[in-house]
């Protein structure tokens, strides 16, 4: 020891851990200082997931040791990693929805007096946490009427009532808006100024290059880079992830854009959607972008029949469609590819092969019997168009990685030959390779002369791709720009807080 | 390779913990069998024309117990048919044999050997026939070789078994389908019983009571039957419609169907049926299989196929799921509730109707506590609770294990209150057994 390096924190040293018929992690290393944020980073399936559930104590290893402030710990659950001051903040939190902020955090480790909770000092001791983050969360309403942002605070302030020492935060930007993400930096390097130490996961290469000191690259489960972040460029990064070099990010297209095909005109409900008219044209890419909560999931969900709207009319080629459930909109050749795969895109306990005939069994059974030849062989294409990777079409929907899952609802929406495609963060925690995958099959399907709206929160992205791109604030279009290709990041900021 | 195994073990697992049962029970039972019927007589026939070659006098003597007189006919008729003698063929107690015997010596024949089963051969009156009898001669007593074989694997045995289990199967083909769905219907115990009490109602009432046509009954069981599907499609209703929870709908509807067949049965049974009308519960037409035994394999074939080729099979599941994930997709999940839950109602009308027939009355205490073994049977099967998962033969093999486990211990003389206590216990073991295979 040299004495003057920051003291190590945290060492997991070769771990190692199978699951039936898949290797997940082979000897990975992986170090973490005191202060330090550490950014992990890897492809869906990579590994990083089971590394942080090992950590958390979610999953056992099978080979491998974890130091501790020099003491090597063994955890046989959660409540074991806890105890050694590890506090892991999952992509889906884990907070009871019906519970109060300050239950939630005080969560098994309630403070008691004679017996009883301790409310009033439980709620001294949380107002205080969030003083010191710097919020306002409101303590007293249940959890699920908390924002998404609002919920994160939550978890995070529950790790430090804990007095957690490692914090793991996995993809904590993908739901929030770009104003919540500075807030959250701010906080992070204030955890940073108490010894915290902060494993960082996320897809997005710039916050990376924004808070983090210092990078970890998985692939296939194996350690393939650890680099000082001033020594490492965005292309290097992205190389070591994939193992390849990518040219481009976002693919080019040359499609000459036709005449409307959806028209939407007075779009109405409630309070989340008011008033909301555009069209999309043939081949043509238009952005529906905003903060989270100005009503673009709900404009899609209304569009496609998931929701009965108040008012409005939805023409497409020039038609009325009168849609009023998915299975109309369906019928008429409007397909939504929803926001959220787990919960609303895919059952995750059903096969792959059932997965993917669930909108296609109209046309893959006769008489109301399934032809599975049909479906499998349908499946097949897909499979191999979009480079699916999965043992074999029985496996659970659930079993494979978030990029993969993704694949197997586009496979879902390509088979089905769709005219309006409505894409709902279609990239959301996908990693570099399989976002290129499926930015080169939407080209494909402007080309053949469909019409697709992209719902987006990743300005690169809706930058990236769009031809024209629309910003909701509040359950209205505040602004249109025609032009993507030359539109700003700022630009749309101003429009998307009107 | 060990994936498909794994996957086989799990959807047949139950299958093996039924067989072991049964090897259990038939060693359990393995004891001394006294055989009767037309096997044994045809046995006992080819003895006596080997000793006494083709003309000897023959007493017969059985018991009026169904095998036993089976017996008895059928030796007298293959014994007359080959030229013997048949002196007196005795089917009751032994007084009679007695009576018979008394006869015969006064009439001055002697006797060459006495035909009988096993139970009649111990009757007293045998015992020391020289002594009592002078007068016939030195005549043997011929019966049937005793064998060993469990008494649960006799075929009537088990052909009872699969009996007494067809109503609960049956309408256990439903409730799978609504438990793989998400929900649960309670009220099949109550629609089973309100079945019966309509049909053997409307046979009374309306088709002419004992002198009933079968056209008649026909139409009488299918009116019960669908006002059955009616109650299902208003359980469903409720249920799509205003989103208020099935253990709720269905809990109400058990209370309302079960109140209903009280009244209209007025509190009482209702028994003026035809003897025709037993035809369904207790006839054997196919290759001496029960008729409901036949019906309920039938059902449990199409409800296969549904399941596991039919577009509606694949909705079933994907509902069950993730509901949300299914609407998105184009699934019209309404209508697949409602079909569940009609179809649970409409084969509880149908178990009410076989329930009738097997006892040739309606009452409406009939099915009491049905659903919670229907539900047993199915959770046992393999099907899990919260929905998306469960196949239709995993039923079947989760009622047998029921009926099996009943049956045996029946069989073991286990007392009645015990047997439930066991019952309670094999049920969470059997889904014990099930979260341990799926590792938790």
């Amino acid at each position: 020891m040299t004495g003057n390096a920051p003291a190590s924190l945290l060492e997991m040293r070769g771990i190692a851990k199978s699951f039936p018929g898949v290797q997940a992690l082979r000897h990975v290393d992986l170090s973490l200082r005191s202060g330090e944020v550490l950014a992990l980073l890897g492809e869906n399936g990579a590994g990083k997931s089971t590394l942080m559930k090992v950590l958390g104590g979610a999953h056992r290893a099978d080979a491998g040791t974890i130091v501790i402030d020099g003491r090597q710990v063994s955890f046989q659950s959660p409540q074991d990693s806890r105890g050694a001051g590890v506090a892991v903040i999952y992509q889906e939190f884990n907070l009871v929805p019906v519970l109060t902020a300050v239950e939630n955090m005080f969560l098994g480790q309630e403070v008691t007096r004679a017996g009883f909770v301790a409310k009033k000092m439980e709620r001294e001791r949380a107002a205080a946490l969030f003083k010191r983050l710097g919020v306002e969360v409101d303590l007293e309403v249940p959890c699920r009427r908390l924002s998404t942002a609002q919920q994160q605070l939550v978890e995070i302030a529950k790790a430090l009532a804990f007095e957690a020492r490692i914090i793991v935060m996995d993809e904590p930007s993908a739901a929030l808006t770009s104003h919540e993400v500075v807030r959250l930096f701010e906080i992070i390097r204030d955890l940073k100024s108490h010894g915290i130490g902060i494993i960082y996961i996320s897809h997005r290469l710039d916050e990376v290059f924004s808070i983090a000191d210092r990078v970890t690259v998985l692939r296939d489960g194996r350690n393939v880079g650890e680099r000082p972040i001033a020594q490492i460029t965005r292309n290097e990064m992205i190389e070591l992830m994939v193992g390849r070099d990518l040219k481009d990010e976002f693919p080019a297209r040359q499609v000459a854009i036709g005449a409307p095909r959806l028209e939407v005109t007075g779009l109405r409900r409630g309070g989340s959607v008011r008033d909301v008219s555009f069209s999309v044209r043939r081949g043509e890419i238009l952005a529906l972008t905003g903060l989270v909560g100005a009503g673009r999931t709900e404009t899609a969900r209304l569009i496609f029949g998931a929701d009965a709207r108040d008012a409005g009319e939805i023409r497409l080629d020039g038609n009325l469609l009168a849609i009023r459930s998915p299975r109309e909109a369906i019928a008429a050749g409007v397909g939504l590819l929803t926001e959220d795969r787990k919960l609303q895109g895919l059952v995750l306990a059903h096969t792959v092969r059932e997965n993917f005939g669930l909108p296609n069994l109209d046309r893959l059974s006769a008489r109301g019997f399934v032809q599975l030849g049909r479906e499998r062989e349908e499946l097949g294409r897909y499979v191999e168009q979009l480079k699916i990777k999965m043992p074999s079409q029985e496996q659970r929907a659930g079993h494979l990685s978030g990029g993969n899952q993704q694949k197997v609802v586009l496979a879902k929406w390509l088979a089905r030959n769709c005219e309006v495609l409505l894409f709902d963060e279609p990239t959301r925690g996908i990693d570099v390779g399989a976002k290129y995958e499926i930015y080169l099959l939407m080209n494909q399907l402007v080309a053949e002369g469909k019409a697709i709206v992209m719902i987006s929160s990743e300005l690169p992205e809706v930058l990236g791709m769009a031809d024209r791109i629309l910003v909701m604030h509040e359950g209205r279009v505040t602004g249109e720009i025609p032009e993507a290709r030359r539109a700003t990041q700022e630009q749309i900021m101003e429009l998307a807080v009107a | 390779m060990n994936h498909t195994l794994s996957r086989w073990l799990s959807d047949y697992g139950m299958i093996f913990v039924l067989l072991l049962l049964c090897a259990f029970f038939s060693v359990v039972t393995y004891t001394e069998q006294s055989p009767t019927g037309e096997a044994a007589a045809h046995q006992v026939v080819s003895a006596i024309r080997q000793q006494f070659g083709t003309t000897p006098r023959v007493l017969i003597a059985a018991s009026d117990q169904p095998g036993d007189a089976a017996f008895a006919v059928a030796v007298e008729k293959e014994l007359s048919a080959s030229g013997a003698q048949v002196l007196a063929t005795v089917q009751g107690e032994p007084k009679h044999a007695r009576e018979a015997l008394v006869k015969i010596s006064a009439s001055g024949v002697q006797l060459d050997a006495i035909a009988c089963t096993q139970a009649a051969g111990a009757w007293r009156v045998f015992s020391d026939l020289k002594a009592d009898f002078p007068a016939l001669g030195e005549p043997r007593l011929m019966t049937p070789r005793s064998y060993r074989w469990p008494n649960f694997l006799k075929s009537e045995n088990l052909l009872n078994i699969a009996n007494q289990i067809a109503v609960i199967a049956i309408v256990a083909i439903g409730m799978t389908m609504v438990i793989i769905t998400g929900g649960i219907d309670l009220s099949v115990g109550s629609l089973l019983a309100l079945s019966a009490v309509l049909t053997a109602g409307f046979i009374r009432d309306f088709a002419g009571g004992v002198t009933a046509s079968s056209g008649g009954m026909l139409v009488a069981c299918l009116a019960a039957i669908t006002l059955c599907g009616f109650i299902g499609a208003f359980s469903g209703a409720m249920i799509t419609r205003f989103a208020i929870p099935p253990f709720i709908v269905t809990l109400a509807m058990m209370l309302v169907g079960s109140g209903l067949a009280y009244i209209l049965a007025k509190g009482q049974s209702i028994y003026q049926l035809p003897d025709s009308f037993v035809w369904l519960g207790r006839g054997a037409d196919l290759m001496s299989l029960p008729n409901a035994v036949v019906l309920m394999l039938l059902l449990y074939a199409l409800a296969h196929v549904l399941m596991s080729r039919m577009k509606l099979g694949r909705y079933l599941y994907a509902v069950g799921g993730n509901a949300e994930a299914a609407r998105l997709s184009g699934v019209p999940v309404n209508r697949v509730l409602m079909f569940a839950y009609v179809a649970s109602a409409l084969l509880a009308g149908l178990g009410g109707v076989i329930m009738a027939s097997q006892l040739k009355s309606g009452s409406a205490t009939y099915g009491s506590m049905y659903e919670l073994y229907v539900i047993a049977a199915v959770v046992v099967g393999g099907t899990s609770l919260s929905g998306g998962e469960g196949r239709m033969f995993g039923t079947l093999t989760g009622a047998f294990t029921i009926a099996v486990i009943q049956n045996g211990m029946n069989l073991t003389n286990v007392e009645s209150y015990t047997q439930k206590v066991v019952l309670g216990l094999v049920i969470l073991s059997a889904v014990l057994l099930d979260k341990i295979r799926h590792g938790r």
